[in-house]
């Protein structure tokens, strides 16, 4: 029992990492109907950035601005140079460019600042202490009260001001919100743009844990059957599918990793997924949107 | 509204305009053309290098590619587990000649595929309640399971210790086609044949099906189409024809092959070849495999000559991924036929501006 709530923890913690991605890919799908396979590319920008600015001497605050305003600029850049140009194509055609865009993000991160394993040190010791018994991860424990912090002030800037009111328009309806004066750009440079802060959170986060290098692109892989799970709408849906597949993976892999000879966690979350997908398409938390046949 | 607004088969009004008789006539010259051009001048004049290095991985990504455009530029399906029905043609082909006395090298081949349209079916099946890239779960989650099998089932391997297979000796009749010119003459055989069979496919009932359910299938389905047989039927030929496509890229091309060389990026490259050679076009998949092969053989020559010691492999490799991303957006947003779409427009205007000289000369 004490080993299996221990797995449980450790699995719901990693989970958190897992919603943190997947929160950029839901504001982006919500607002623009864009599956943004780039996202993965974008956290691997932003932490290769900042850890490069630190590791030039730039201090951590300075270093955090710039790489935000980078971030911000490279949101906007995909808005005007990319999904503008792709306006009223097929959802599959808009998934395909962001492919591309993932290939672009990670190649310039790479010739810029070298493709060599970084460490990321933000001050956050990685100590275990114990609750009731239970081992828990200090680090992990602060990744989940950002992420929390995250949601409240994604929250906020949805539900409190105006522009969250033509974000939500722009959800809802896109053609709703144009007919009555909502500039659909404006709200699109705005997404892009907070995208690119948040894969900036996560690419911070994912960087002190696992080190920045290239595998932080592929964390999108492991986002994708959170989205499923949560619904591609959802903020909170990322959260519960996060929380669901760190959980499920890390029990599976203890307990049935064994058997099946280790190294499942690659595909059990897509298996989970698909038997979502076949009982309850919107996900936890979706609307009822996906196309069915 | 079609799925990807680009016409089909762009030279296809200029050959219905032509009578049907003067139409099968240049079909069969064209024909005529081609195998004579691949079994007669490309042996005679490649070397050595150009068959390992260049003639037979193109021909083998040109096979994948045209499987992949079946399920994805024709039936609209968009799949991102290609190379995990490769790894099952290969692993299949290898255990049938392996495991079956006498088999000729060609039933091996067929096996693996069928092999791989069986598992396409089944990781087909979620197409038909979800659509569009909520099916990449499904194509994904077959590439990562299919990985994961071929290296833990010690049986797929033939209980090698790191997965890894070896090519079977390739007799066809009891001649050897071991070396380089054989394994060339070998794989175009294969995708010569395979070629012919999905261009009947694809012009015939087949294709018209699968065509109109990419573009609606609610339209599809009021009009009479099975829906459920033409997705998963499109599951399965694709499915087979990146199977020996998988055969040939294990066999004929790398002669050894690990479950990780069929990994998430050949899966990519496959689909990189169909949107830049050109969505729903049978010769995109061929003029995207001859870019993506060529392409980083001629920026290494490149920056061997002109940027010796200022840029290193790594950088190269970088540089790489920039162009494909970046040709992958150009031609999405500029044109979403790819290059055969391209290149038959070009072509179309030569012929035009040849015409109209010719009729002021007159």
């Amino acid at each position: 029992m004490q080993f299996f709530l221990e797995v449980l923890v450790g699995g719901l913690l990693a989970g958190v990492m897992y919603s943190l991605v997947a929160i950029g890919f839901v504001l982006i799908y919500k607002a623009s109907g864009v599956f943004n396979f780039a996202q993965g590319a974008m956290v691997l920008f932003a932490a290769l950035t900042f850890v490069s600015l630190v590791e030039r001497g730039l201090p951590f605050w300075p270093s955090l601005a710039v790489t935000l305003l980078v971030m911000v600029a490279i949101g906007l850049g995909i808005e005007r140079g990319v999904l503008r140009r792709l306006v009223n194509r097929p959802p599959i055609v808009l998934f395909m460019a962001t492919l591309g865009l993932s290939f672009v993000l990670e190649g310039l991160a790479q010739t810029l600042w070298g493709s060599q394993v970084h460490g990321l040190e933000l001050g956050v010791s990685d100590t275990p202490f114990e609750v009731h018994g239970v081992m828990v991860s200090q680090f992990d424990l602060f990744a989940a009260g950002t992420a929390g912090a995250l949601v409240i002030g994604l929250a906020l800037l949805f539900n409190r001001t105006r522009l969250g009111l033509a974000l939500r328009g722009v959800a809802d309806d896109p053609l709703a919100a144009l007919s009555i004066g909502i500039d659909l750009r404006r709200v699109w440079a705005v997404v892009w743009a907070v995208a690119g802060a948040v894969a900036l959170v996560a690419g911070l986060l994912w960087g002190a844990r696992v080190g920045v290098q290239f595998s932080l692109s592929l964390i999108v892989l492991k986002a994708l059957p959170v989205l499923i799970i949560g619904g591609f709408t959802s903020v909170a849906g990322a959260i519960l599918g996060g929380l669901l597949i760190g959980a499920t993976e890390k029990l599976a892999e203890v307990y049935l990793g064994l058997t099946l000879g280790g190294g499942i966690e690659n595909w059990f979350p897509y298996v989970l997924a698909l038997l979502f997908l076949l009982v309850r398409p919107t996900g936890l938390y979706g609307e009822a949107r996906v196309e069915r046949v | 509204m079609t799925v990807f607004d680009a016409p089909l088969e762009p030279v296809a009004a200029d050959r219905i305009a032509r009578p049907a008789r003067q139409q099968v006539a240049v079909a069969a010259i064209t024909f005529a053309a081609v195998l004579a051009l691949v079994f007669g001048v490309v042996p005679a004049l490649a070397n050595d290098y150009w068959f390992s290095a260049i003639l037979i991985p193109f021909l083998a990504l040109s096979l994948a590619g045209l499987g992949l455009n079946l399920l994805t530029g024709y039936a609209g399906q968009l799949s991102l587990g290609t190379s995990a029905f490769m790894a099952i043609g290969a692993f299949g082909a290898y255990n049938a000649l392996l495991r079956i006395p006498h088999l000729p090298l060609f039933a091996g081949f067929a096996i693996g595929g069928v092999a791989a349209a069986v598992v396409g079916v089944v990781f087909g099946l979620p197409s038909l309640r979800i659509k569009g890239f909520y099916l990449v779960v499904s194509t994904l989650a077959a590439q990562f399971f299919v990985e994961w099998a071929f290296t833990k089932v010690g049986w797929f391997s033939n209980f090698n210790a790191s997965g890894v297979i070896s090519a079977p000796p390739l007799l066809i009749a009891g001649r050897d086609f071991s070396g380089p010119r054989g394994r060339y003459l070998l794989s175009a055989a294969v995708v010569v044949a395979l070629t012919v069979l999905v261009r009947n496919a694809v012009g015939g009932d087949a294709g018209r099906s699968w065509m109109a359910v990419r573009d609606m299938d609610t339209a599809a389905r009021v009009a009479g189409i099975p829906i459920l047989r033409s997705k998963l039927s499109a599951f399965a030929v694709s499915s087979f024809i990146c199977g020996v496509a998988g055969a040939l890229w294990a066999f004929a091309y790398l002669g050894t092959v690990e479950p990780h060389g069929f990994d998430l990026d050949r899966s990519f490259q496959v689909l990189f070849i169909i949107i830049i050679g050109g969505l729903g076009s049978l010769s995109g998949a061929f003029l995207g495999a001859a870019f993506i092969v060529l392409l980083p053989i001629a920026l290494d020559n490149l920056a061997a000559r002109f940027l010796t010691g200022v840029v290193d492999v790594g950088h190269l490799e970088n540089l790489e991924k920039i162009i494909f991303g970046g040709l992958i957006i150009f031609f999405l947003t500029k044109e979403p036929g790819g290059l055969a779409h391209l290149l038959a427009r070009r072509w179309a205007r030569t012929v035009e501006k040849l015409r109209r000289r010719r009729g002021l000369a007159s």
